[in-house]
């Protein structure tokens, strides 16, 4: 993956991105017991796939979504946020 | 040795020993089943059979031994650390290095060369003062150092880092090595298989059997093999084996690029760090210079390189060493690190009875091979975790008591 498309700007090349992880849902942290939390801070999905992940665009600011496969570093589709599902 | 190579020559069958013995087929069980033959898979391996006495054992390692990260790093040993935790296991580790040699009849090159970590800015300089401090109350040989010894020690350095980043000051840690390691790994085995461990190359895990909790065996692509102890030490591909016992972690897999020049006549004796720069650099006794920078910057599971990491890291380079621009890069490479959130490691046993972990050794694993596989052929031997390793447990992030070891990380990652 030399070359990301941002929704909002084309396709640019992929050091104007960051990587901000795999989109997860937040456990509400004041009902949550203690052992959810740090389940939610600490633990990822570590093996590879597809995953849905925030990227940012950093010299417009635009977060988006992009579905990657961590094994192979091919976006399959970058599109934006719009709730879950 | 002009007679041996005529030996050689003159010899039909080769008489020189194989480094191990090739086993045709994998037994129906063992008493313990290592997953990687890296060095700390090996390492294990051998501590078990000559320390603790168990043989049945078997090292599956999916390609060949030493070929992840133990033969992709960048082959530095120091033990300078930040937590007492992290100081007092790597100081172990240092001390079996420096017989290690001798151990295994084999040369491992081991070079004790000195290694200055560069402080750029004020904050940075305080952090090394407080790893000094650290160091020196567990009795390891480091201490902050002005920027002329770093002048001294490496005269070609341009000291003000074309003139916006100049080097206020180090950590020189004179213990600081380097070593061979693919020897490393080939030392560790021949040992092991000298005593009766089976190491199988070409075999991939691709099952753990677990029954009520407790292993019970391991499926592999050769077959299937009934076992009640499991080590785990597989480095990059660590997630792929926990989610085939359902343990969940924090570790995430970066790829660690790093690469070298062409061989060059002598000129650096020291290993040099640059933690605001992201770059580090040694000479190899083959006179090649070998660089590394920080992770790359999203997770991937694979070991491909890239131009951008090139030019990031020559571009630092020569603003600490301007004369390197006409010298030519000869290869690089990639290793998958598993990274954990506070650059400590994940040690020991696991909330599945009889599944080890040696794992969590992002960017920093290869100096602990020793160290490592010492402590975890105790942990698999007496079921209980080596008092050096209580701080590295899975459950520390459950029970938010991590061991914060960023801040001696070579490059800020």
């Amino acid at each position: 993956m030399k070359i990301l498309t941002c929704p909002l700007n084309g396709p640019r090349p992929v050091s104007e991105f960051f990587c901000w992880g795999e989109v997860r849902p937040m456990p509400d942290p004041a009902a949550c017991d203690d052992a959810t939390w740090a389940d939610y801070v600490f633990n990822r999905n570590g093996a590879p796939g597809v995953k849905r992940e925030w990227w940012c665009h950093t010299p417009s600011n635009t977060w988006f979504i992009a579905e990657r496969d961590t094994e192979k570093d091919v976006v399959v589709r970058t599109y934006f946020y719009e709730g879950e599902a | 040795m002009p007679w041996r190579l005529l030996r050689f020559a003159l010899n039909k069958k080769h008489p020189e020993p194989r480094m191990f013995t090739p086993h045709a087929e994998l037994k129906p069980s063992y008493d313990v089943v290592i997953i990687g033959g890296g060095g700390h898979g090996l390492a294990a391996a051998y501590y078990l059979a000559r320390e603790h006495g168990i043989t049945n054992v078997c090292v599956l390692e999916k390609g060949y031994i030493g070929g992840g990260n133990t033969g992709r790093n960048t082959t530095i040993i120091r033990s300078n650390y930040l937590t007492p935790e992290g100081v007092q296991f790597y100081d172990e580790s240092v001390r079996l290095w420096q017989d290690l040699s001798e151990d295994f009849d084999l040369n491992l090159f081991y070079a004790n060369r000195g290694h200055f970590t560069l402080a750029h800015t004020d904050s940075a300089l305080r952090t090394m003062r407080w790893r000094a401090e650290v160091n020196k109350h567990y009795g390891v040989a480091s201490e902050v150092v002005g920027p002329e010894v770093v002048k001294e020690a490496a005269p070609m350095i341009d000291i003000t880092c074309s003139g916006h980043a100049p080097i206020l000051g180090a950590l020189y840690h004179a213990p600081g090595s380097v070593a061979r390691h693919d020897a490393v790994a080939w030392g560790y085995g021949r040992g092991a298989d000298q005593r009766g461990v089976e190491i199988h190359q070409q075999t991939e895990v691709l099952g753990i059997d677990v029954e009520g909790g407790k292993v019970k065996g391991v499926q592999t692509s050769r077959g299937y093999i009934a076992t009640n102890k499991v080590l785990c030490a597989v480095a990059g591909s660590t997630p792929r084996i926990l989610k085939m016992v359902d343990i969940k972690s924090p570790i995430y897999i970066h790829p660690l690029q790093a690469m070298v020049s062409e061989p060059v006549k002598p000129w650096l004796d020291p290993i040099l760090v640059s933690g605001s720069l992201h770059v580090y650099i040694s000479q190899s006794a083959r006179g090649e210079l070998v660089m590394g920078a920080s992770l790359d910057p999203y997770e991937l599971h694979g070991t491909r390189s890239t131009l951008d990491f090139v030019e990031g890291l020559t571009t630092h380079m020569l603003e600490m060493f301007p004369f390197l621009s006409n010298v030519k890069v000869m290869r690089q490479w990639a290793g998958m690190a598993d990274m954990t959130p506070d650059f400590a490691p994940v040690m020991g046993k696991t909330p599945v009875e009889g599944f080890y972990l040696d794992s969590g050794w992002g960017t920093w694993g290869f100096k602990a091979t020793p160290v490592c596989g010492k402590t975890m052929a105790h942990t698999v031997a007496t079921d209980t975790n080596h008092p050096l390793i209580t701080g590295f447990s899975l459950d520390r992030f459950r029970n938010y008591a991590l061991t914060g070891e960023k801040g001696a990380a070579s490059v800020g990652h």
